[in-house]
């Protein structure tokens, strides 16, 4: 009897008029953060010509958490994104995103739709595009080929785009060629694109790196309200802006972590003093 | 507030963006085409608005030259790819509509041989290459016009730009692939006729070449090849692919970050401009008669990137008119100076490259950009 009612329930359930097969369903691929740690970097070493510029390095990013990354000059950290965008090819170690994707099996692009948004060192925008186009093109779509070619935007789509504006303060620009646009409003289109992305972990390289105090102090507050339901890493020189949005910094020296912790941790860590601010002092 | 938007970008729509113009110049195409057709057809030789064969044949070559600068313009002025072998894919092109017109001489030829181009008897050949076969199809051989530029150019950009080969190493690569061709279609041993090319034609589905009327068909039938062409990259670039291309020349790296699979949209535009470039070399071989391994030397694909360049690259528009206007002077020049000419368009490079970095084109653009920025401003003090 209940061989049958089970077989009745699996059929109803197989021609369920508001359910399309599973099979025909998009494969989302799943992130599995039930581990709460969104980001899993094992025993990563990378050289350039026997220079070591990754050593064993070890870093746990949790999920919705604001990290920074701070160190010397060389001291890894934009190697650090590159091995984990795709861009470069790391020796040895393990870099996983969620407990399941591994993504130094991964190039560029498969990355990037994965979820995973970087900003440059240095503002890169598309110059001859317009603030609208190039948002347009960050959005989260099918990238394919063929699909571009046949794109067209959708209400959902601008009304999200209008909001991007809104955040980065772009609104009365969004016509203009990004080439024309400022240095500080580049950084914050910039910073825009990766948002248009909806993606879960925001690699974040020096956001401040020639803004004025006003709009670092702005860049300072937008990070802050990301962290939660994003997960951003920042790499940054400027000790006053890590203070303002830091909870946790991870100190990079030579390749590997030398300090984990609140700022004030960080800071009176001996170790640290030592190599980074010590020598400031000095 | 969507709705406001959609009106904003409305206006704006692509005020500089490719095929801006594109519909005056489409008018004015059709009109010379029309003109020019019907004075060479009715009015009688010795009348003032009579247009000669001669002049016919004439622009329709320099229509094909035309299109084959769009294809060249497709992927360096937006994609930033210099090609300088564009000549390698319009020969291919040619070479297979003038194997469809050897074939079509059938008993013509000087040995009367109906199953073999004169060549081949020549060389003491049996039968036809397993590559002529088929080739007396008109509708394979168009087939293969297309199919024989996309495949090589699908290949070569496939491995040139999966392997990340970019900027000046491209280049060099592209000049030696047309290099590789001239060498390989100088021997008679390749089979399509040696160093003699393919020529003395007689006649296109049927219709005899050296009539007027089937020179006017070829010269309208690639007036509105060009009109086509024209229209179908403007829609190509101004859609979203389009501007994944623009983005990949400006910053191929950024594009990556943000998903794209950038060597898969290079591939794909380059097979696209491949096959133009394939289509104006089939439409330019009947009209002039011959084609030779020439057209695969480096220097002719290098004089395409000059007409570009003083058209003005990354305006569909400015490479038509490079194009025409450069091979209108050489025409002039050829016949008083001819030793002269090649100094003259090296000067003309120099000096474009040196004073109007982005063509004659870019000149209009400028001026165009700075009315258009005041207009933007004022529109931006409306109340939104």
């Amino acid at each position: 009897m209940s061989i049958l009612t089970d077989t009745l329930e699996n059929t109803q359930d197989a021609m369920r008029r508001d359910q399309v097969w599973s099979f025909l369903q998009a494969k989302e691929t799943p992130i599995d953060v039930s581990k709460q740690i969104l980001l899993y970097i094992e025993g990563l070493s990378v050289s350039f010509d026997g220079f070591k510029a990754l050593n064993d390095l070890n870093l746990y990013i949790k999920e919705g958490e604001l990290r920074c990354l701070i160190g010397a000059n060389g001291a890894g950290k934009t190697t650090l994104m590159d091995v984990i965008t795709g861009k470069t090819k790391c020796d040895e170690g393990a870099v996983y995103f969620g407990q399941s994707l591994n993504l130094l099996e991964k190039d560029e692009a498969e990355i990037a739709q994965l979820g995973i948004g970087r900003k440059f060192q240095k503002p890169t925008v598309f110059e001859a595009h317009t603030v609208m186009d190039n948002l347009e093109l960050s959005l989260k779509t099918n990238k394919g080929v063929i699909a571009t070619l046949f794109a067209s935007l959708s209400t959902i789509e601008i009304e999200r785009m209008d909001e991007i504006l809104e955040t980065i303060g772009l609104k009365e620009n969004r016509m203009m060629l990004a080439g024309s646009l400022s240095h500080g409003q580049k950084q914050w289109l910039e910073i825009g694109m990766l948002l248009a992305a909806e993606p879960r972990l925001l690699l974040i390289d020096e956001p401040v790196a020639g803004m004025t105090a006003q709009e670092t102090e702005r860049t300072a507050e937008l990070l802050t309200s990301l962290a939660g339901d994003h997960t951003v890493v920042v790499v940054e020189h400027d000790m006053e802006f890590v203070r303002s949005i830091a909870r946790t910094v991870t100190v990079l020296h030579q390749g590997s972590v030398l300090a984990e912790g609140s700022m004030d941790e960080v800071q009176n860590n001996a170790d640290v003093r030592q190599v980074y601010l010590g020598e400031e002092e000095a | 507030m969507s709705l406001n938007l959609n009106t904003l970008s409305k206006l704006f729509d692509r005020g500089d963006q490719p095929g801006s113009r594109t519909l005056p110049f489409v008018v004015v195409l059709l009109v010379v085409m029309v003109f020019a057709s019907i004075s060479n057809l009715t009015f009688p030789t010795d009348s003032m608005f009579y247009v000669t064969t001669y002049t016919i044949t004439l622009l329709g070559k320099y229509l094909c030259f035309a299109i084959l600068a769009l294809s060249v313009d497709v992927i360096w002025g937006y994609c930033g790819i210099l090609s300088l072998g564009h000549g390698a894919f319009f020969a291919l092109g040619g070479y297979a509509m003038g194997m469809y017109l050897m074939r079509q001489i059938g008993d013509r030829g000087v040995y009367g041989n109906a199953d073999l181009p004169d060549f081949m008897v020549f060389l003491n050949w049996d039968q036809l290459p397993w590559f002529w076969q088929g080739m007396d199809q008109f509708w394979i051989a168009m087939i293969m016009v297309a199919l024989v530029p996309g495949l090589l150019a699908f290949v070569f950009g496939w491995l040139a730009f999966r392997s990340r080969v970019t900027g000046v190493y491209l280049s060099i690569i592209t000049q030696a692939l047309t290099y590789a061709l001239l060498l390989s279609f100088f021997r008679n041993e390749m089979g399509f006729g040696g160093n003699n090319g393919l020529t003395d034609f007689k006649d296109i589905l049927g219709f005899n070449l050296q009539e007027d009327s089937t020179r006017i068909a070829l010269f309208v039938i690639t007036s509105l090849t060009l009109i086509f062409v024209l229209l179908l990259s403007r829609a190509i670039l101004n859609s979203r692919f389009g501007k994944v291309i623009v983005a990949v020349r400006d910053s191929e790296d950024r594009a990556r970050f943000i998903g794209y699979r950038t060597e898969r949209y290079k591939v794909w535009l380059f097979v696209y401009s491949a096959i133009i470039a394939g289509v104006a070399g089939a439409l330019y071989v009947p009209q002039v008669g011959i084609i030779n391994p020439g057209e695969f030397s480096p220097i002719s694909s290098i004089e395409i990137v000059i007409w570009v360049a003083i058209g003005g690259r990354g305006t569909l528009i400015g490479a038509i008119l490079g194009a025409l206007l450069v091979n209108y002077a050489k025409t002039r020049f050829t016949a008083v100076l001819p030793e002269v000419w090649l100094f003259a368009l090296g000067a003309l490079f120099v000096l474009v490259t040196l004073y109007l970095p982005k063509g004659l084109m870019g000149f209009v653009e400028q001026m165009k950009a700075r009315k258009l920025q005041s207009k933007q401003r004022n529109m931006q003090e409306l109340p939104s």
